[in-house]
């Protein structure tokens, strides 16, 4: 899973049926210090995660078995919001 | 697969209710020292070099549950044979553990 900050949110209101109710969120990947990582991705959000915030991203079929995703066209999906990284 | 180190944890309390009890591990890869947050599902700890299953045969280490993950750790490393990955060399691969896990 990837770590991510939210910077922004998707608006689609012509979108396969599945999606309807879905927030989409566009995140940016971050290192485990907060930096900022290249590129960024659009993901379909499951806990209510907000801007700024720093989030868990599962990718690929493995984001359809998060609760909510079932059945549904989506290759990304917030599964958690981070509340602290500890490096030991 | 692929071997990893874990160097840290992830604390995440609103989180997916599929993910409820789960322990999120931060994992550096060997192979070009990325980190990934992967679930563990064999009681890993900071410091043990782990082997990682990835994409969605990586949730099936917890079934019949339902588990969101696309980086399982489903192995703890006892010993690695003479390889090197990369320009990374990773000493002397045997872990009955992992196995256990696998089977």
């Amino acid at each position: 899973m990837l770590l991510a900050r939210v910077i922004g949110t998707v608006v689609a209101s012509h979108k396969d049926p599945r999606l309807e109710g879905k927030k989409l969120l566009i995140c940016r990947p971050v290192n485990i210090d907060g930096g900022d990582e290249s590129g960024y991705l659009v993901a379909v959000d499951t806990v209510s995660a907000g801007a700024g915030e720093t989030v868990l991203v599962v990718q690929g079929s493995s984001a359809r078995m998060s609760a909510g995703c079932e059945d549904k066209p989506v290759d990304a999906a917030i599964v958690g919001i981070v509340d602290q990284i500890s490096k030991d | 697969m692929y071997l990893g180190d874990v160097i840290g944890r992830v604390v995440s309390t609103a989180k997916n209710e599929t993910l409820d009890g789960r322990i999120l591990l931060l994992v550096r890869r060997l192979s070009d020292q990325r980190t990934v947050v992967a679930i563990d599902s064999v009681g890993a700890g900071t410091g043990e070099r782990v082997y990682v299953c990835r994409g969605k045969e990586s949730s099936f280490a917890f079934l019949p549950d339902r588990a969101p993950s696309d980086a399982t750790i489903v192995g703890i490393v006892d010993r690695v044979g003479n390889v090197t990955v990369g320009n990374v060399s990773v000493g002397d691969v045997d872990s009955a553990k992992g196995a256990e896990a696998v089977s």
